[in-house]
């Protein structure tokens, strides 16, 4: 069995956000780039089933320019065996759906069987783009995993149901699955991997290679369109309450109820 | 091109979730007199979604749909959709909704907004703001298909009273499809508690707690006496205090309470991250200056040890 592990380049959570021009986004002059946190934790899951036997080979897709190739390096430092990176003047501009459309296309021509995710990417945040490759291909998902098991054609998956709450699911091959904090503990790149990593062909593929045509994704194609970044409005300044700890604490409980109205 | 808007009104043991109330008063507001449906799964009649503005509500029932399942969300959705004729549809930022509606935007090829948090009418259509980078960036979203997807964060719009309205009733015979996945258990949380996304108020505790027995007894009580819903930090997760289910950040939940108490935190970015649109933030720590502090409405600047249990018994006092 093939993997399609899905990866995405993000600014490390750790980033101050500043926006120069409105219309574009947020700059990304001073930005550290990293793999998406979420993403990790399914590159790892995939080496640990190709470890276990349950697969053959783990193959890195990402949807990028030449400036996300050293996250594909990252990963195949990881112990990935083969990294693709989709690019296509084309591509530029896409939606979630667009995005999903080339990864599709990519994991059919490849053979994939079982595609990884993250639940959400640090950036964007949509959470959007596997369970859109899972519909796109009429594959099963399950979202939000934190335990996955897989034997033969078959996989159990736990998902959050909310407040803490889990389902156990079932389905067969192929699938999407996405995954969440808690799923496994990424592992560290050894020195020797690094250096392996440094000397592999990363393939690129376009939109002729895909089949794709410019109907189906790029700027053109994209149903959502985004505009108008801002940084979050500043709080107003906040109050440091003085007194003993019980006068403290008595006029918290009585700014909660008369001043801010919320108990 | 639809007309009018379709809210997803989640419920659970027969009582609509606050959120159904929340996306019904603000689709009254934007349409202006076009048509608002709501659209029940897995759950008997309209209850007072007609009181809260909704003229038809539409039920889908049957086996497939007692339980959250991405096939069936899907098949329910579509139909409602379609027997709404709507061009707005809003759904509550629930685990549910947003696994199912990827999968729903992809099948009707309509464009999707994931958790926005403020929607308003824009030339005969909608535009969404939403938070992105875990909120430390907000951007604007407008949908060019004639179908436009939202879920929305719980909290984002006040609910409004009921008026004498009520709605009529449609049943949707929906064929759920063939099932490509199957749930052979559903493992219940510890407890009866609010889902963090949703709870009005929270209360969370960091890597000061110092272990499980400081989590349990300095800050469930805490949340209890409140009746709040427990959150942590990262360090606290990490440190086997309380699981990840609980973490507030940017790898854990992004929460939007009313009230949320941080007691012990220091307010590392991708904490704020989870918890900056909170409307009150109270921050109880023992170093001044602590990051957390520069977005707080209240703060005490103490020992957590010793203030907790006060606060605790105060507010019980005050609540009683
Ligand atoms: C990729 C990535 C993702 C992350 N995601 C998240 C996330 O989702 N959520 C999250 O929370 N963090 C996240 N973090 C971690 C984050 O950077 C911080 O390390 C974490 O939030 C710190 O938790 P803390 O505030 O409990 O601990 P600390 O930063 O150690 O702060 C402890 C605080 O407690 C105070 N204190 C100590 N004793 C007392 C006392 N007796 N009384 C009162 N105050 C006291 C101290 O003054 C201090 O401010 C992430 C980090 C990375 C790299």
């Amino acid at each position: 069995m093939k993997i399609g592990v899905l990866l995405k380049q993000v600014p490390s959570t750790d980033t101050q956000v500043k926006i120069a021009d409105p219309s574009a986004g947020i700059s990304t002059a001073d930005v550290k780039w990293t793999i998406n946190p979420y993403d990790e934790f399914a590159i790892e899951e995939a080496l640990r089933l190709k470890e276990a036997g349950k697969a053959t080979e783990v193959l890195l897709l990402t949807v990028g320019n030449k400036d996300v190739e050293q996250r594909l390096r990252d990963a195949l430092a990881m112990g990935a065996d083969r990294a693709m990176r989709l690019d296509d003047p084309g591509f530029v501009g896409s939606d979630p759906l667009g995005v999903a459309r080339i990864l599709a296309a990519a994991a059919k021509a490849e053979g994939v069987q079982l595609v990884l995710g993250g639940k959400q990417a640090a950036d964007d945040d949509n959470g959007q783009v596997p369970i859109m490759v899972a519909e796109l291909l009429g594959w099963a998902h399950v979202g939000v995993v934190t335990k996955l098991e897989i034997a033969g054609e078959t996989f159990k998956a736990w998902r959050a149901s909310g407040g803490g709450a889990q389902d156990v699911v079932e389905g067969a091959l192929p699938a999407v699955i996405t995954a969440d904090k808690g799923l496994n503990e990424p592992r560290y790149a050894s020195l020797k991997n690094i250096m392996m990593a440094k000397k592999k062909a990363i393939e690129v593929k376009g939109m002729a290679d895909l089949g794709l045509s410019a109907g189906q994704v790029g700027a053109a194609a994209a149903l959502v369109k985004e505009s108008g970044w801002s940084l979050p409005p500043q709080r107003p300044a906040g109050r440091i309450l003085q007194g003993d700890n019980a006068a403290r604490v008595k006029e918290l409980v009585a700014v909660l109820r008369d001043e801010a109205k919320v108990i | 091109m639809g007309n009018g808007f379709l809210v997803v009104a989640e419920h659970d043991g027969g009582h609509f979730k606050k959120t159904a109330y929340e996306l019904l008063a603000k689709a009254v507001e934007l349409a202006a007199g076009a048509p608002v449906s709501a659209v029940v799964i897995g759950g008997d009649g309209a209850g007072d979604l007609g009181a809260h503005g909704a003229t038809k509500v539409f039920t889908v029932n049957g086996p497939a749909f007692g339980h959250y399942s991405p096939e069936a969300w899907v098949a329910a959705l579509q139909a409602a959709i379609t027997a709404s004729g709507a061009a707005v549809v809003l759904a509550p930022a629930s685990l549910q909704n947003k696994d199912a509606f990827p999968r729903l935007s992809a099948r009707i090829g309509a464009g999707y907004a994931t958790e926005v948090t403020e929607l308003s009418a824009a030339g005969g259509g909608v535009v969404a703001r939403r938070p992105q980078y875990a909120g430390k960036a907000f951007s604007t979203v407008q949908i060019q298909s004639p179908v436009a997807l939202f879920t929305v964060r719980p909290n984002s719009f006040p609910a409004k009273p009921a008026t004498g309205g009520s709605a009529e009733v449609v049943a949707l015979a929906v064929d759920a499809g063939a099932a490509l996945t199957r749930v052979v258990a559903s493992e219940a949380p510890s407890g009866d508690v609010v889902d963090l996304t949703e709870a009005d108020r929270i209360v969370s505790g960091g890597r000061s707690v110092k272990s499980k027995e400081g989590f349990d007894t300095l800050i469930r009580p805490l949340a209890a006496a409140l009746g709040a819903t427990a959150g942590a930090s990262r360090a606290a997760v990490d440190a086997g205090f309380c699981p990840h289910s609980e973490q507030v950040g940017q790898t854990g939940k992004v929460v939007n309470p009313t009230l949320y108490i941080a007691v012990g935190i220091s307010g590392a970015i991708q904490h704020l991250a989870g918890m900056r649109t909170s409307k009150v933030i109270v921050s109880i720590n023992k170093d001044a200056e602590a990051p957390i502090f520069g977005v707080s409405t209240y703060g005490i600047v103490g020992d957590m040890f010793e203030i907790c249990p006060l606060l605790t018994d105060e507010l019980k006092a005050a609540l009683r």
